[in-house]
């Protein structure tokens, strides 16, 4: 019964979140008529722009559900997009190895931080924050300039349009432009699906939300509490590694003061889309949405031309706050057994 | 022998004042002329005395934080960010809102006043969202955290603002006629006078209590909500007072740098100081030490040609250091291997 009233309020937020997004979007289409919002390009941009943070955000997810979180995948990606950058250009390792190279860092990242938090029971806030600084003062270290990615593989990779057979419409010149997605926006969508097919359907998703939902009971029911979380991590830093290597793909270039605050788009992402902070509740498809809220945002503001940069920031942060109290006071309202972090 | 020895590693301060000390050594030995002192147009200058000056707003920040650990067993990570958010404030109301200025549009306190107000509201905001909304803090403070820098930079419109004026230098450097620089003042009256508010109200009681215990401590009747609302309130009032440090040591306001990488400094001193970051009991003078020992370990980072976006690789692997020792499982299997040890050695 308790499961159920959980349930509901997730769905609840759930439907919020995909209102507001269809309404937001609405609005856009109203508001920027003229500017061409209303091209499906604008919509697919949405996904071209966000590749990145829907994998990272999907990560974020899993660690949310075990009532953890990782607030150093920020730094991670400027990490990982100043490693390509610094393998391809200066030390001239080929496209494939410096992606393998990263992906393999990226677990070995996870695997130390789910050890401390799975294993010595250190706050995964703390774990993280340091996990953090880290990450962006090996940017710093590895770098301090910005390095431009000339790799013409790599630019392939990151250039290939991908056109889509629907959709198209004539321009003022009557050519037939047909709209596009690239790469990135396919291994997002894949990685998104399996995410979701590992939550729902293997031993593992389902022990990820038991602990998220209550440890202790988890802990009495034989599961492995220690294990499954630390593959949580070890999971999320692999993610995060991945959602590198498409932002890599998205800039083409790595500096130290890239994705700064991106951290905090993947949580309000995932918080937006319905996952609790307390774990437990919440599914990768929610922080889709919230990713698509965020790039609304974003082309609101590009779209708008005046308005600062800044404000994307502030808005997110606007909505996290929202949408965090939305839970508290739903959590409130029905007290739900098991809260433990 | 041995049980004095356990006496001096249980003593509470021990392990700030063996870093500080360690600290210093290595700085000694490669700068033999750390500890000398010298004056120059009536000011001292040297190595202790640039390590003590530049750890005041650590120092402040780092009190702050203790307060809030220790209450809710959570950090905030905001405290950076609430330091740019009062630079800016201070001098956009002291500069009417011009980039630069040679003198004040509005009297000096003001500024800072207004300043204060600033950030003492955004505490009370992460206040808010932690005691009454029931929300982790990190998560809580994260909004600030990233948000800050942005209304920091709505505050200046995205510019430096300069206040070219020497009294809003004196916070930062030196006040004429006085040797020593006037941040170290700020920060020792900070700590002296938040220490009497613990000491003599029962304040610093009430928020061991209800860091210990919760529940326990809003059924004997204290209002734990409040008191946890009251220390973020206090954060965010002391990162203003180190937020108008920093912005006088340059006398401008950049929203992007002023507190950079502070919160992971405020923590670390935190942890370094002894205290538990799971909340409890608390102790500022540990704190304090600790403050000092990492402005040290970073001038010490520094000459050793580390630079500034560096340093928190080995800030980082300090903090994990730390909070590994502190860990029950580690302490727990450290001595099941210390006891499986011992029957081989006799």
């Amino acid at each position: 019964m308790k499961k159920k009233n959980a349930f509901n309020e997730t769905t609840f937020l759930l439907k919020i979140t995909i209102s507001l997004f269809v309404v937001m979007y609405a609005l856009g289409m109203v508001v920027f008529r003229e500017k061409g919002f209303i091209h499906f390009q604008t919509f697919l941009n949405l996904f071209i722009s966000n590749a990145s943070l829907i994998v990272i955000a999907a990560g974020m997810t899993l660690v949310m559900l075990t009532g953890g979180i990782d607030i150093s995948v920020g730094s991670c990606v400027a990490l990982y997009c100043m490693m390509l950058a610094y393998m391809m250009e200066r030390q001239c390792v080929d496209a494939v190895s410096a992606v393998a190279i990263v992906l393999a860092t990226g677990l070995g990242f996870g695997f130390v931080q789910g050890f401390l938090v799975s294993y010595l029971r250190i706050q995964p806030f703390i774990v993280t924050l340091a996990g953090m600084f880290f990450a962006r003062g090996m940017t710093a270290i590895i770098s301090v300039d910005m390095i431009t990615i000339m790799n013409k593989r790599f630019l392939g990779w990151a250039q290939d349009k991908l056109f889509l057979p629907f959709g198209g419409y004539l321009n003022r010149k009557g050519v037939l432009v047909r709209p596009f997605i690239y790469p990135t926006v396919i291994i997002a969508f894949i990685t998104l699906v399996l995410i979701a097919i590992l939550l729902r359907y293997t031993k593992f998703g389902r022990k990820i939300y038991a602990i998220g939902g209550s440890e202790q009971s988890s802990l009495l029911m034989g599961l492995n509490v220690r294990r499954t979380r630390l593959y949580a991590y070890v999971l999320d830093g692999f993610l995060a590694a991945l959602g590198g290597v498409l932002f890599c793909l998205n800039t083409c270039s790595g500096f130290v003061e890239q994705a700064r605050g991106y951290e905090m788009e993947a949580i309000a992402a995932a918080v937006i889309g319905g996952t609790l902070l307390t774990g437990g509740v919440g599914n990768v498809f929610g922080s889709l949405f919230g990713v698509l809220i965020k790039g609304t945002i974003e082309t609101f503001i590009t779209f708008q031309g005046t308005l600062s940069s800044w404000w994307t920031k502030i808005t997110i942060a606007a909505l996290l706050a929202f949408f965090i109290i939305l839970q508290s006071i739903l959590g409130n309202r029905k007290p739900r057994t098991g809260e433990n972090q | 022998m041995k049980n004095e020895w356990k006496k001096i590693t249980r003593f509470r301060l021990f392990l700030p004042i063996m870093c500080l000390i360690l600290v210093l050594l290595v700085n000694v030995i490669k700068t033999p002329s750390f500890f000398f002192l010298s004056v120059r147009n009536g000011v001292l200058y040297g190595y202790i005395i640039d390590v003590i000056n530049r750890a005041s707003e650590l120092v402040v920040l780092a009190v702050g934080m203790t307060l809030v650990v220790a209450a809710s067993g959570g950090t905030d990570i905001s405290v950076g960010s609430m330091m740019a958010v009062a630079g800016a404030m201070s001098c956009y109301v002291l500069s009417g809102g011009q980039v630069s200025v040679n003198g004040y549009a509005a009297p000096w306190i003001a500024g800072a006043l207004s300043a204060l107000a600033v950030a003492t509201l955004c505490g009370a905001w992460n206040g808010f969202l932690v005691a009454r909304m029931r929300i982790q803090p990190m998560v809580a403070t994260l909004i600030l955290f990233t948000a800050g820098r942005g209304i920091a930079q709505l505050v200046t419109r995205g510019q430096i603002t300069y206040i070219r004026v020497d009294s809003y230098k004196y916070l930062g450097n030196f006040i004429p006629h006085v040797p020593l620089p006037t941040s170290i003042f700020v920060a020792i009256l900070v700590v002296v006078l938040t220490n009497l508010l613990l000491r003599k109200t029962s304040l610093g009681l009430y928020i061991q209590a209800v860091g210990i215990n919760k529940d326990a401590s809003r059924l004997v009747g204290i209002k734990a909500n409040k008191i946890i609302f009251f220390t973020y309130a206090f954060c965010g009032f002391l990162a203003g007072i180190a937020g108008l440090i920093a912005s006088s040591r340059i006398y401008s306001a950049d929203a992007n740098n002023i507190g950079l990488n502070m919160e992971l400094d405020a923590i670390l001193a935190v942890a370094l100081g002894g205290n538990d970051l799971a909340g409890g009991k608390f102790n500022i003078t540990g704190s304090v030490i600790g403050a000092y020992t990492i402005q040290a370990l970073t001038t010490t980072l520094y000459a050793m040609g580390v630079t500034a976006d560096q340093v928190p690789v080995y800030k980082a692997i300090v903090v994990v250091i730390i909070v590994t020792l502190q860990s029950e499982e580690f302490k727990k299997w450290f001595a099941k291997a210390m006891a499986q040890k011992k029957p081989v050695e006799a």
